[in-house]
């Protein structure tokens, strides 16, 4: 008992978590979200770092074609004096210019000796480089390609791509954080809008208990928003309007036919009446005309009570709830019952847990609930037996008791004994409709009560259990 | 005896016309709402026996106008409508008593005498007697013939009710309701045998017996 507070407290939290198909289609739209925004940032680092890389190969391209035809039309000398100048005007090193004989040799240039990476097919070359002539001598990257000479001499012509680099790692880590960020939001939004719609179809659903618990006055509550929901809800409560219309209907139809049946016959049984008094005493067509009385009246009291049923479970009516002490009410029935119980020599006792135990109920229907019970023991339960009420509260709930130690009823029946027309014993020996528990039941669901049959070793144990009930 | 009769179903008016002329009384009747308004409105009846159901206007709504304009006429409501919400709305809207059909002429004349009686005997009496059986209402003392008589207090209830309406024929149902005060519906004959039980104490040891049984109906409690 106590493990199972938590439980269900953490069940009670875990339910305002959004769940269900709603959180998973928020969670698809993120990831596709996410997908999306990956191809567009995908995009962006393309023709930013992308356009760089391609600017600083052209510049390379075209600064060789350059030097190049320079060297064809001026040879060694035009050439060298073009890198001379060319690195003189470059005080800061940007770009690197090597030119070097058959071993290897400098013959003109910025950079102290040859790279010892191997350029790849089409002459491009990364290697590292150090800076020279400042305090720090940081190394950092350079990117060139390499041309041969005819005469044997290769040249390498290159960029220094630190800032390019920073300024390509920079855009990277914007991008990445914008995802981030993105799928950060989008997942809260998921969030938010699955624990709204989750919320508005809680909305809806607990309309939807309540209506099916009996309430059919019940309506979705709209937000006013005019939105999708609203519309749902709006179609919902006219669908509901058309039911409870239709319901009523139903409850017209029966009251009519409660009206229009009972009437012929009330006269049938009238008729019948003027016919038994205007037959002479005793003789045999009025014994006949009285047994078809006692006929007519079973017929009607069977309709009546199968009427009774149906409105009783429409559970609409407690217009006649009250507060009910259920010990004046039990002494009451013992009082009335006792010498019915006495004449067929059984005990009939009752006991009370306190001197004053509250439902909120129906006075007349409770008595006609607490009868039906005990008629059916003292009929069931042999010459010479007992039966026992009992009333108690516990934990802010009543309950009665009413045991007896008759036959008792099979476990495998015990559900079936509240089904209209059911008979325990099929020879339909002993008197009644086998409406009287399908009474008991529709007025114990009336009041939201519970009630249920066990064992009482011998004989049948009837508890009946209400919720709020005070002292 | 004048009673008005507001009844549509012409077959079920014209038995109880004929059931209520034979039993001694005058009875006027309408079929409808309307015209039963205005009749009890305009003469002086004993009792109004009216179905609950009528076309025009239903009985309901003829009782809360009546109520309104200070007629206080007996009436017994007649209805198809059996559930305890309809009896108390019945009662709450001004009727006395309620019936639910179908029901035997027996229980309507039982009732209708019943109201009868109210309407004529509202001084507060201290004794009831009936033949040489005797109640008194403030010591709660009954004795037959001089001897005392003990009673449990329910038997005494049982007993008053009975005496308050003797010569009158009072049913089953409304010994529930008078002297138990529950309205239901019992499945036996509960009522028999505390009849009996009271027959013992009343009768058993004096003649003649004043607690006769009405075949089909209830009892009475009669002298000779």
């Amino acid at each position: 008992m106590r493990a199972a507070v938590p439980t269900l407290r953490l069940r009670a939290r875990l339910a305002r978590v959004p769940r269900g198909s709603i959180f998973r289609l928020a969670l698809l739209y993120v990831l596709l979200l996410a997908g999306s925004v990956g191809i567009l940032l995908g995009f962006i680092y393309w023709s930013t770092a992308g356009y760089m890389d391609r600017q600083t190969t052209e510049t390379i391209e075209a600064e060789i074609r350059g030097l190049a035809e320079q060297y064809r039309r001026r040879g060694l000398v035009g050439l060298t004096g073009l890198i001379s100048e060319r690195v003189a005007r470059d005080p800061v090193g940007a770009s690197v210019y090597l030119l070097v004989d058959e071993h290897f040799e400098r013959v003109v240039g910025n950079l102290d000796r040859w790279p010892s990476e191997s350029p790849d097919a089409e002459g491009w070359i990364r290697f590292r480089l150090r800076e020279w002539g400042t305090d720090h001598a940081e190394e950092h990257e350079a990117r060139a390609q390499v041309f041969l000479l005819r005469s044997g001499l290769m040249l390498l012509v290159g960029r220094d791509i630190r800032d390019l680099e920073a300024t390509r790692r920079l855009i990277l880590d914007a991008l990445t954080w914008g995802l981030a960020i993105t799928l950060a939001l989008a997942l809260a939004g998921a969030w938010l809008m699955s624990a709204t719609l989750t919320r508005r179809l809680d909305a809806i659903n607990q309309t939807s208990r309540e209506i099916m618990e009996g309430d059919l006055t019940r309506r979705i509550p709209l937000s006013g928003s005019g939105d999708d929901f609203d519309r749902l809800a709006d179609g919902l409560n006219r669908m509901l309007e058309r039911i409870e219309a239709l319901m009523a209907g139903v409850r017209q139809v029966s009251d009519n036919i409660a009206h229009d049946l009972r009437t012929p016959l009330t006269r049938l049984r009238n008729k019948l009446e003027l016919l038994a008094a205007a037959l002479p005493e005793s003789s045999e067509s009025r014994l006949l005309a009285e047994e078809a009385i006692a006929d007519a009246e079973e017929l009607l009291a069977t309709f009546n009570a199968l009427l009774r049923i149906a409105r009783l479970e429409s559970g609409s009516r407690r217009s006649a709830f009250g507060p009910v002490d259920l010990v004046p009410l039990i002494e009451d029935l013992v009082e009335l019952y006792e010498p019915l119980a006495a004449e067929r020599e059984q005990r009939l006792d009752w006991a009370a847990g306190a001197s004053s135990i509250v439902v909120e109920g129906d006075r007349d229907l409770l008595f006609q609930v607490m009868a039906n019970l005990v008629d059916n023991a003292i009929k069931y339960t042999q010459p010479g037996g007992y039966i026992r009420l009992a009333v108690d509260s516990a934990d802010g709930s009543a309950r009665v008791l009413v045991a007896d130690d008759g036959p008792g009823i099979a476990p495998e029946l015990r559900e079936q004994v509240f089904r209209r027309f059911f008979r325990v014993d099929d020879s339909r020996a002993t008197p009644g409709s086998g409406l009287g528990l399908s009474l008991v039941q529709a007025v114990v669901a009336l009041h939201r009560a519970h009630i249920e049959l066990s064992d009482n070793a011998p004989g049948l144990r009837v508890t009946l259990s209400f919720g709020r009930a005070s002292q | 005896m004048h009673i008005l009769l507001v009844e549509d179903d012409p077959q079920m008016a014209e038995y109880l016309r004929k059931a209520l002329v034979e039993a001694g009384a005058a009875v006027d009747r309408a079929a409808d709402g309307r015209e039963g308004l205005l009749m009890a409105a305009g003469s002086d009846y004993d009792v109004l026996i009216l179905d609950r159901m009528l076309p025009g206007l239903d009985g309901l709504a003829i009782v809360r106008t009546l109520r309104a304009s200070g007629n206080h006429t007996p009436v017994l409501f007649l209805s198809a409508l059996g559930d305890v919400d309809d009896r108390v709305e019945g009662l709450r809207a001004g009727g006395d008593d309620y019936l639910i059909k179908p029901f035997a002429f027996s229980e309507l004349q039982a009732r209708v005498e019943a109201l009868l009686r109210r309407g004529a005997a509202e001084a507060p009496e201290t004794r009831l007697r009936v033949a040489d059986l005797e109640m008194d209402l403030l010591k709660r003392e009954v004795t037959r013939a001089g001897q005392s008589i003990q009673l449990q207090p329910r038997e005494f209830r049982l007993l008053e009710c009975l005496m308050r309406h003797a010569g009158q024929v009072v049913t089953r149902t409304m010994l529930l309701e008078q002297v138990w005060d529950y309205h239901f519906d019992p499945q036996t004959n509960v009522i028999d045998v505390h009849i009996s039980r009271l027959r013992g104490k009343i009768d058993k040891d004096f003649e003649p017996p004043l607690l006769q049984t009405v075949r089909g109906a209830g009892y009475r409690l009669q002298a000779g």
